[in-house]
C-alpha cells in the first residue's frame, strides 16, 4: 500500500490514478497511523512553501515523515513535495523545510532571459544511471514542468537528473530511499508513468 | 530545451464539449474525456477547458468533470470560465487541473490574482486577456468579449504579471475566427512587455501561422480550437511542420 499524503495542497487525483495504473494499492490520507502503516509514501503538492509546511505541522506529519524516512521507507516528493525535503527555500518567509536533504530551494533568475515560471515540456539528462526511479528512462526524455523555484542540494551526489533552463538545475534527487522530482510525472504521459511504475516496483 | 506548446481548447457546457468536435471514431464526441484522450494521442502538450456555463449547479458538474479528466488523462490541463474566487480556484486545482484561467473576475478584482498566486503559486494562475484593436493600442474586453473596459491591454498585462499571474492567455478578438493567422503585432507587444509565458490565441488557420507566432512574435504556446476540432490539421501535423523549421517541439 502506498500512502499519498493529502494535506490540502493541490491535486492528488492524477497521482493516485497514475500509481494505480502500475498496480499499486493507494491510500489517500492525512492520518499518521494510516501513513505509518503503508510501505511507501508519496508527497505531492503545488502551492506556497510556507502554507505547505504549516499544513504538515498542523497535521503532525512533518515529524512523522522524517521518522518514516529514517526508517528507510521509500518516499517520493513531487514538485513542491520535493522542495519540502530541502532545508530552506527562498520562497519561504517564515518556515523551514523538512531538512531531509541538505540544501536550499532557489528561484530562477530572470536575468538569464528565461521566462519564469518554467512552464511546459523540457528534456531531462540522466546523471545517475543507477537511480532506480529512472530505470528505462533515457536522457532527452521530455517531462512536464510548472514551477518558479528549483532544488539546490548541498551534496551534489544526490542529483540523479538535471534539466537545462538557462541554468542547469536538478530535476531528480535521490538519496537512499528518498526520491524527489521537480516535474510532474503524473502529467508527463508515458515517461512519467514509467517513473511512477519504477517507484511502485521498488523493493 | 523548453518546447513550444500546442494547445487545443475545448468549450464546455454543462459538462459536455460543445462547438463541433468532429473526430472520426469517437464514441461520444461530446465527452470531454474522450476528446482529451484523442488529443493526448496526437501529442498535444496541454489542454484548455473553458466552461461557458457559469451557474452554481453547473460548477458542481464542472468539478466532477475535472476529477474525471484528471483520473483519465496524464497530461496538463487548464480550466477557465466563470471562476469567481479563491474557493473556486481551490476546488478546481484540488480536482486535478494544473492551472486555472482568470479573466473577467481578475479585471474586476485584480487582488484575486495576488491572493491566488500567494495561496497556490503563480505557476497555476493564468490570466486570460481578450484584446481588441482600438487605434494605436488594444483594449481589454470582459464578459466573454461583450464588455469593453477602457483598459489598455499592455498596461493590464504588465499589472497582471506584477500581481502574480504565471502565464498569459492572450486572445486577439480581431483575429479570432478569421483563420488569417495569429495577431503577431499584439502577441509580440505582449511578449516584450512581460517575462511570464504567453499563449497566443485567435486566428490559427494555416501551418505557417503557428511558425510565425513562435518565430516572429516569441509566443511560448499557441492555442487553437476549430482548426483541430474539425481536423483540418492534427496537432501532430502542426508539430512536424514546426520541427522541420527548427522550432523546438515535443513529438
Amino acid at each position: 500500500m502506498i500512502a499519498i499524503i493529502d494535506y490540502g495542497m493541490g491535486n492528488i487525483h492524477s497521482v493516485a490514478k497514475a500509481l494505480e495504473l502500475s498496480g499499486a494499492a493507494i491510500s489517500v490520507t492525512n492520518k499518521k497511523n494510516d501513513i505509518a502503516a503503508c510501505d511507501k509514501i508519496v508527497l505531492p503538492g503545488v502551492g506556497a512553501f510556507d502554507d505547505a509546511v504549516a499544513e504538515l505541522e498542523k497535521l503532525g506529519l512533518d515529524l512523522l515523515i522524517k521518522e518514516q524516512v529514517r526508517n528507510k521507507k521509500p518516499f517520493l516528493g513531487i514538485c513542491l513535495g520535493l522542495q519540502l525535503l530541502l532545508g530552506t527555500s527562498q520562497e519561504a518567509k517564515e518556515k523551514k523545510g523538512l531538512g531531509i536533504l541538505e540544501g536550499k530551494v532557489v528561484k530562477f533568475k530572470t536575468q538569464s532571459g528565461q521566462k519564469v515560471p518554467h512552464m511546459g515540456w523540457n528534456n531531462l539528462k540522466v546523471v545517475s544511471d543507477d537511480c532506480p526511479l529512472l530505470k528505462g528512462v533515457v536522457s532527452g526524455s521530455q517531462v512536464y514542468f510548472c514551477h518558479s523555484y528549483y532544488p539546490d542540494p548541498d551534496n551534489k551526489s544526490v542529483i540523479a537528473a538535471i534539466t537545462d533552463y538557462g541554468v542547469e538545475f536538478p530535476c531528480v534527487l535521490w538519496k537512499d530511499n528518498v526520491y524527489g522530482v521537480q516535474f510532474h510525472p503524473e502529467k508527463s504521459q508515458a515517461v512519467g508513468l514509467k517513473m511512477l511504475e519504477n517507484f511502485v516496483n521498488l523493493c | 530545451m523548453l518546447s513550444k506548446r500546442i494547445i487545443p481548447c475545448l468549450d464546455i457546457k454543462e459538462g459536455r464539449v460543445v462547438k463541433g468536435v468532429k473526430f472520426l471514431g469517437l464514441r461520444d464526441a461530446g465527452d470531454p474525456v474522450e476528446v482529451a484522450r484523442a488529443y493526448d494521442a496526437q501529442a498535444a502538450d496541454e489542454l484548455v477547458f473553458l466552461d461557458i456555463t457559469a451557474s452554481f449547479e453547473n460548477r458542481k458538474t464542472l468539478i466532477s468533470l475535472v476529477e474525471r479528466i484528471a483520473r483519465n488523462i496524464f497530461m496538463p490541463f487548464t480550466v477557465g470560465g466563470g471562476i469567481g474566487g479563491i474557493e473556486d480556484i481551490r476546488n478546481i486545482l484540488n480536482a486535478g487541473a494544473e492551472k486555472v484561467s482568470l479573466n473577467t473576475q481578475a479585471v474586476k478584482f485584480p487582488e484575486l490574482i495576488s491572493a491566488s498566486a500567494k495561496r497556490f503559486g503563480s505557476q497555476c494562475i493564468v490570466v486570460a486577456i481578450d484584446a481588441k484593436r482600438q487605434g494605436d493600442s488594444w483594449e481589454v474586453f470582459i464578459n466573454g468579449g461583450r464588455t469593453p473596459t477602457g483598459i489598455d491591454a499592455l498596461v493590464w498585462v504588465e499589472k497582471a504579471a506584477r500581481l502574480g499571474a504565471g502565464e498569459i492567455l492572450l486572445t486577439s478578438m480581431d483575429h479570432d475566427g478569421t483563420k488569417d493567422g495569429y495577431d503577431l503585432e499584439l502577441t509580440k507587444s505582449v511578449t516584450q512587455k512581460v517575462n511570464v509565458p504567453v499563449i497566443a490565441s485567435g486566428g490559427a488557420g494555416k501551418l505557417e501561422d503557428f511558425y510565425n507566432v513562435f518565430a516572429r512574435a516569441n509566443a511560448d504556446a499557441a492555442l487553437a480550437a476549430s482548426l483541430f476540432h474539425y481536423q483540418e490539421y492534427s496537432v501532430k501535423q502542426v508539430k512536424e511542420y514546426l520541427k522541420e523549421r527548427g522550432v523546438a517541439v515535443r513529438l
